[in-house]
């Protein structure tokens, strides 16, 4: 299947889930809640057609005047059809999401790597701990408020 | 009465040679046997991804040469590949082929690096000095094109920094001739080693599907038997039209890997062959004035190119709102970048995804139960690169 094709798919089946599906510049998107993430996620890596079984990456975006702050960005690839796509999620300062470590075990260091820049924390994760930063460390350096210098830096 | 086990610890670095970098490994050890072993990075974490809001998008090209600095041309690519996306930019044919032979140029050179290195770590040193004679000449040859060797930033937004310089291509016709040979000649070192096999044949085993699950990319995925390329699965820059094989393992380990690695620097020098044959004339810089610096002989005759440059030094450009992920494939894996524009000149989120980062976040899988200088080479045949992980 194409990016097309598939965005179509997946569109038509998970209607309850998403809230909001578009073709971006470069691949399909969905927005989906986080309550249904995790059921989301399933569907598209079990889905014999789809198989989305290779995790790209997974980031967040902070916004920091919306009410929910961090857009999560979800990017997975499918060997299968040679298609990749991206899925978010909207958590609110210091939320939490389901972990997605069950689906794919490539996903544990991305999202230490998220809570340790963004503070956003995972449910059922196996091992959540800071990553690149000391594991005393105060703060979340890529959320927008954090200076370039740093706080005790500088 | 039954104890319970105790198990000794050791750490590994981050001050070590066989660590390639400043990485510390924590192991856990039952004996010689490794019961578990928890990786510590970040002491190389510099933040690119905050820098890179702060700074335009012509400053960041900079950034991507010091993510992977052994294959650091890739990294140039993968970010002006997204900006380029953004911005809806299309570079002429000839940047698309001075591209796959920068790219090309660069895998063989971070290939080098890994085999060397990998050998050393294991005790093979000979090797060490053939595969950097041969890396030597790489990276003089990209001296020629942009005055730096580890460092160039030579692919830009909209081309290329500037044509390639004269004698270039025949120094790189004799090296392409040359190369197929010095592959060979390596070979007899290692292939068919005792030592070699040794230390290499059955360490490190992972499966195909572990290694997907994992999401590991690159060579190491094709150590596992997965036939899989960015380069043929999502071309870009032109590889569509250059003909090369995938070449894979089949017991997924050390030296499995090896061989996967030995063979790409044939399918290397094959592209680079073809792109010799096929490098059309025309310019290196797409015509979008507002992205790309006037040539330096227009800025010192005219005025307008003058104004442009010094516009696009100090402010650099604004790019559309929007956000996209592009990739490619590096020498390690998929190497990419997300990139979200609010619209200005800076990037509002400049998000890099490494492939050594997530390759490596398998390697408490990998090692679980080996013995403990087997973590050496598995290091080694994961291919890490501190920059890149760390960012």
């Amino acid at each position: 299947m194409n990016s097309k094709e598939i965005f179509e798919t997946i569109k038509s089946d998970c209607k309850s889930l998403i809230t909001e599906a578009f073709m971006g510049i470069d691949i399909p998107t969905f927005v989906v809640e986080p309550d249904s993430l995790l059921e989301f996620m399933k569907y598209i890596k079990k889905m014999p057609q789809l198989s989305f079984d290779l995790i790209a990456d997974i980031t967040a975006v902070d916004y920091p005047n919306r009410a929910k702050r961090f857009e999560l960005v979800y990017h997975i690839f499918s060997i299968k059809n040679a298609v990749r796509i991206r899925v978010k999620t909207k958590v609110e300062d210091g939320g939490s999401v389901e972990s997605v470590t069950s689906i794919w075990r490539g996903a544990e260091w991305l999202e230490r790597e998220v809570f340790d820049m963004f503070g956003v924390t995972f449910k059922n994760h196996p091992d959540l701990r800071r990553i690149l930063m000391n594991e005393d460390y105060k703060y979340h350096p890529l959320k927008k408020e954090f200076p370039l210098q740093g706080y005790e830096e500088s | 009465m039954a104890e319970e086990k105790k198990y000794m610890t050791l750490s590994m670095g981050p001050q070590h040679p066989a660590t390639h970098g400043v990485l510390r490994v924590i192991l856990e050890l039952d004996g010689e046997v490794v019961h578990k072993a928890i990786p510590v990075i970040g002491h190389l974490h510099r933040g690119v991804e905050k820098l890179g809001e702060a700074r335009t998008y012509l400053q960041n090209i900079v950034f991507s040469d010091r993510l992977d600095y052994t294959s650091a041309m890739n990294n140039n690519l993968a970010y002006c590949l997204t900006v380029e996306k953004l911005c809806g930019v299309e570079v002429p044919d000839r940047a698309k082929v001075i591209r796959v032979i920068m790219a090309e140029l660069s895998r063989i050179a971070a290939h080098l690096i890994w085999l060397a290195t990998h050998a050393l770590d294991i005790g093979a040193m000979t090797l060490y000095f053939y595969c950097f004679r041969e890396r030597e000449e790489i990276l003089d040859m990209f001296e020629m094109t942009s005055g730096q060797r580890l460092t160039p930033s030579y692919i830009r937004i909209g081309g290329l920094m500037n044509d390639l310089p004269e004698g270039f291509l025949e120094r790189l016709k004799k090296f392409v001739d040359n190369f197929d040979a010095h592959v060979d000649e390596y070979e007899t070192l290692l292939t068919k080693n005792p030592i070699w096999i040794a230390r290499t044949k059955g360490v490190g085993y992972i499966s195909a599907e572990d290694a997907i699950n994992w999401g590991i990319t690159g060579p190491v995925l094709r150590g596992s038997g997965v036939k899989f390329d960015f380069r043929k699965a999502t071309p870009y820059s032109g590889y569509e039209n250059f003909e090369f094989d995938i070449p894979t393992g089949t017991h997924g380990d050390c030296y499995d890997r090896y061989l996967v690695r030995l063979e790409e620097l044939r399918q290397s020098n094959r592209i680079l062959k073809q792109a010799i044959k096929m490098l059309p004339s025309g310019p290196v810089n797409a015509d979008v004035p507002q992205l790309v610096f006037p040539e330096k002989e227009k800025v010192l005759n005219n005025i307008e190119s003058l104004i442009m440059q010094f516009k696009l030094a100090s402010g650099g450009f604004t790019v559309p709102k929007g956000e996209v992920y592009a990739s490619v494939e590096n020498a390690k894996g998929e190497f990419g970048y997300y990139i979200v524009s609010d619209g200005s000149s800076n990037p509002y989120r400049m998000r890099i995804k490494s492939s050594c980062f997530i390759n490596l976040s398998a390697l408490p899988f990998i090692v679980k139960g080996s013995m403990v200088a087997d973590v050496v080479a598995v290091i080694g045949s994961i291919d890490i690169v501190l920059g890149e992980i760390d960012r």
